[in-house]
């Protein structure tokens, strides 16, 4: 049993998985202010009422919420993607660790592209009146 | 790897569960939110769905899930590199779990008022 004084994945030595380690620490404090900005801005000054499709296009007339919403998304799937690699190796058997982590990967570059896609390339058309 | 007892083994179960939670919710909101290259009624319909009240309340499921995981991640954050904390662990870990009720009371509140008329 491995255990570390701030009850999480201990430090390794180092190597790919020291800077994964540190990945996870440097996003995390990233992620705080992104996150939960992201979180207070949409869904407590504003709510699902409010956002809808127009919204959306007021929102992203600008760069500025799109790099916003990008660097989000890019640290948030690497962050969440190394955290749920860590549990893919607690909790799948060697023999089939290697399948795992390359599917997990193929899975994450999916949405990873999907996301940007939809941030880079949104234009909008002039929306109906609802 | 497995904390045994107390608040260690809880606050460790917490930061996974709510970890791949947010995952999954992220990897959910990146397909309704790529709709909107559709055009304006794929996306309204879609978003349409977060509206009905179990998803407002599970909305607010979602944001206690990101607050107590940042939390969390700070406090291992801050023992990591600043060991001298490791003091008090318990301690640390009973104000995390304070900021977090303190936070999240007026919090569910406010996401709830609109949904029931409070
Ligand atoms: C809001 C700010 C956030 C902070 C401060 C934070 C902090 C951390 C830290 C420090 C770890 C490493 C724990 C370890 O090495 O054992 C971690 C793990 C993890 N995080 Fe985050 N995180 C945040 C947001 C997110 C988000 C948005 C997601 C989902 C996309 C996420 C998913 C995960 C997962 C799945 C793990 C792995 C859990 C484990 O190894 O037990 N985190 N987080």
């Amino acid at each position: 049993m491995t255990t570390s004084l701030s009850y999480s994945s201990p430090k390794p030595s180092g190597g790919f998985e020291l800077w994964a380690w540190l990945f996870m620490r440097l996003s995390g404090l990233a992620l705080l202010g992104l996150a939960l900005g992201h979180l207070v801005i949409m869904h407590l000054l504003n709510n699902v009422d409010a956002i809808d499709y127009n919204f959306v296009a007021g929102r992203y007339v600008g760069w500025f919420w799109r790099g916003y919403d990008l660097a989000m998304l890019l640290l948030a799937m690497l962050h969440g993607l190394n955290g749920a690699r860590t549990l893919l190796d607690d909790y799948v058997p060697a023999r089939r660790r290697r399948a795992a982590v390359t599917l997990l990967y193929l899975i994450g570059a999916v949405f990873l592209v999907m996301g940007t896609v939809a941030i880079v390339c949104f234009t909008p058309v002039t929306a109906p009146h609802s | 790897m497995w904390y045994r007892g107390g608040v260690g083994q809880w606050s460790w179960i917490l930061h996974r569960v709510t970890g791949v939670g947010v995952l999954v919710f992220l990897c959910l909101h990146i397909l309704d939110t790529f709709l909107i290259i559709l055009g304006p009624e794929q996306y309204n319909h879609i978003i349409a769905l977060y509206r009905v009240p179990l998803f407002r309340v599970m909305e607010v499921g979602l944001f206690a899930s990101v607050l107590f995981h940042a939390l969390n991640g700070v406090r291992i954050i801050l023992i990591d590199f600043w060991v001298d904390l490791t003091r008090f662990q318990r301690r640390l870990f009973y104000a995390e779990v304070a900021c977090f009720v303190v936070v999240m009371i007026p919090v569910a509140y406010l996401m709830l008022r609109p949904v029931f008329g409070w």
